[in-house]
């Protein structure tokens, strides 16, 4: 419905100055097949809101609702009673909070150090870091498990968070911004009598705000996505993270789709508000130094 | 410079240590175990069986040409539309190019398994993109219930969930790109298509290499989306190397055979991402 009614409004807007909009930078084709993309782009969420907010037989109807309607509340009550939703979100958002506060503080120290300090085995520890962007996390999936599951450690925060706290990706990330950090003051500030603490804490560290910001949010979701270990890692489901919460309602013989449209709409809407507010970092922090 | 150096490995101590402890500990205990075979607790050596075993097993042949399958057309699809937008989005008088460049991003936003159950549930059998296309006189397609749809359905999710990442990638390259260029490019009368293939594909080779690269580890270790999306079936059609290891490690408990799957993983990545560096050319 939306489709049409977009590929049709664009030629009526822009017939007029035609030439000029042509010249400018694409016809009217490119906006129409712009429209196009961002329908396509756009649908599944809306679909999302419907299916969240209807009972799950509209969804299958033969002339489906493509209207919100009011079954919000009782989609959230029953997927509450299956899933316990408050419990796995907040187990959701401490062990990312947590992970990103962790993570953060040891992959910056790393970092700051491999960026502006010589010593022996520099090179070497960096490559290692580097060449392990590289390893499938299958590879390590299962020695994971009989560790976790040996120290009795399984269903526990610490087994959700310790194994990706070194996280070569971020570390790379905030090296190369201490990189453009001027060594100069570095210098002048040693010669003034800073102690090295100090130096990274007053001087270094004030300056890698915006940089922090999109390390903070890389890992974040990192965490907040991450659904291959949690599901392993948790077997009891009070212990599970969200997507595995979200997940497991569709292995169960009766799927009620209100409900699991519901669970969706939960995961994904707060990040897009964040998204959207924080568009920038957000986005520089997700595709890492790929964009500067 | 005595302080300088207890500093560094101060700092460095607890990334180290962790690294030692959950990375290099788990990729050399994995290769070890992949030589074993675990009955109830006992460990025995039983040396290349887990990997002899692989060659006569279909079902890993089967996730093996998956993988494969939807690597050569998935990630090229996805490659070569990011660049199509991003080319239509790279022009400085373009209206609304904000709204189009957050519109395009917004499906990375998603976690993997919300929108892999999302789409389970719009290409269901009476699923309402059947009932689009039954609108315009098209289906009923069995996008989850045959094979040759089911991969088809988990290419064109992930195209969805990827596509405006990529181009976000390839538009801030671009940004680097003179339009001086292209408008010499023009006065010597190149045409946008020429543009394109002259100027846009070059000067982007070396972003182009970096998200093929991401887009191989990625799809060699497909796992949520055939778990969530198809679980790996309708006859494992949609089974990847990442589910199997999966199956493997946690529904038979054979930790030595998931081992070596994921240890053919781990050369696969290593293989294409040389042969991508040699492909892409220049060092």
């Amino acid at each position: 419905m939306s489709m049409t009614e977009r590929a049709a409004s664009g030629p009526q807007v822009s017939v007029k100055p035609r030439r000029t909009v042509k010249k400018r930078g694409g016809g009217v084709g490119k906006y129409v097949l712009l429209a196009v993309f961002t329908v396509v782009s756009i649908f599944p969420f809306y679909w999302m809101l419907i299916g969240a907010t209807n009972h799950s037989s509209k969804m299958f109807a033969d002339t489906p609702t493509l209207l919100p309607g009011s079954e919000f509340w009782t989609n959230f009550t029953n997927l509450n009673n299956s899933i316990g939703i408050t419990r796995v979100l907040a187990n959701s958002l401490i062990v990312s909070l947590l992970y990103l506060l962790f993570a953060l503080i040891v992959c910056t120290c790393a970092a700051y150090v491999l960026a502006k300090f010589q010593f022996k085995g520099r090179n070497f520890i960096f490559t290692m870091f580097l060449l392990s962007m590289m390893i499938p996390n299958q590879a390590t999936l299962i020695p994971l498990f009989k560790m976790m599951s040996d120290l009795n450690l399984l269903n526990t925060y610490f087994a959700l968070i310790a194994p990706m706290l070194c996280y070569p990706f971020a570390i790379f990330l905030m090296r190369q911004n201490f990189l453009a950090f001027p060594t100069e003051l570095l210098e002048a500030a040693r010669l003034d009598g800073a102690g090295e603490v100090r130096i990274f804490l007053t001087i270094v560290l004030p300056s890698m705000k915006p940089a922090l910001a999109a390390t903070a949010i890389f890992l974040f979701m990192t965490q907040w996505n991450n659904f291959m270990w949690p599901l392993v890692a948790t077997t009891s489901s009070d212990m599970y993270t969200f997507p595995v919460a979200l997940s497991s309602l569709m292995g169960l013989s009766i799927i009620d789709y209100g409900q699991v449209m519901t669970g969706v709409t939960i995961a994904t809407i707060p990040i897009i508000i964040v998204f959207l507010a924080l568009q920038k970092h957000f986005i520089s922090g997700m595709l890492g130094s790929a964009v500067k | 410079m005595r302080s300088q150096r207890i500093f560094s490995y101060t700092f460095l101590a607890p990334a180290l240590l962790l690294f030692a402890a959950f990375t290099i500990y788990p990729v050399i205990s994995s290769l070890i175990l992949s030589f074993q075979k675990s009955n109830g607790g006992v460990s025995t050596f039983i040396g290349f069986a887990n990997y002899t075993r692989l060659f006569h097993d279909d079902i890993f042949w089967k996730a093996l040409t998956n993988t494969f399958i939807i690597f050569i057309i998935q990630v090229p699809l996805m490659i070569i539309l990011a660049l199509i937008l991003a080319n239509l989005l790279n022009h400085q008088l373009l209206k609304l190019k904000g709204f189009f460049r957050v519109s395009f991003f917004l499906p990375a936003v998603t976690s993997l398994v919300a929108y892999s159950i999302l789409f389970s549930i719009m290409l269901q059998e009476d699923g309402i993109i059947n009932n689009v296309l039954g609108m315009i006189g098209i289906g009923p397609v069995g996008w989850l219930s045959t094979p040759f749809w089911a991969k088809t359905s988990i290419i064109l999710a992930m195209t969805w969930r990827w596509t405006g990442y990529n181009m976000v990638i390839f538009l801030a390259a671009l940004q680097n790109v003179p339009n001086e260029i292209y408008e010499a490019a023009s006065i010597d009368g190149a045409g946008k298509v020429r543009q394109f293939f002259s100027i846009t594909i070059p000067s982007l080779k070396p972003v182009i290499l970096f998200a093929g690269i991401l887009s191989t580890i990625g799809t060699l270790q497909l796992f949520d989306e055939p778990y969530n999306l198809t679980k790996g079936g309708p006859a494992d059609s949609t089974m990847s190397l990442g589910l199997y290891i999966y199956q493997n490690g946690f529904k038979y408990f054979d930790f030595g055979y998931a081992s070596a799957i994921a240890y053919v993983v781990v050369v696969l990545v290593a293989i294409l991402t040389f042969i991508q560096f040699k492909v892409t050319g220049d060092e």
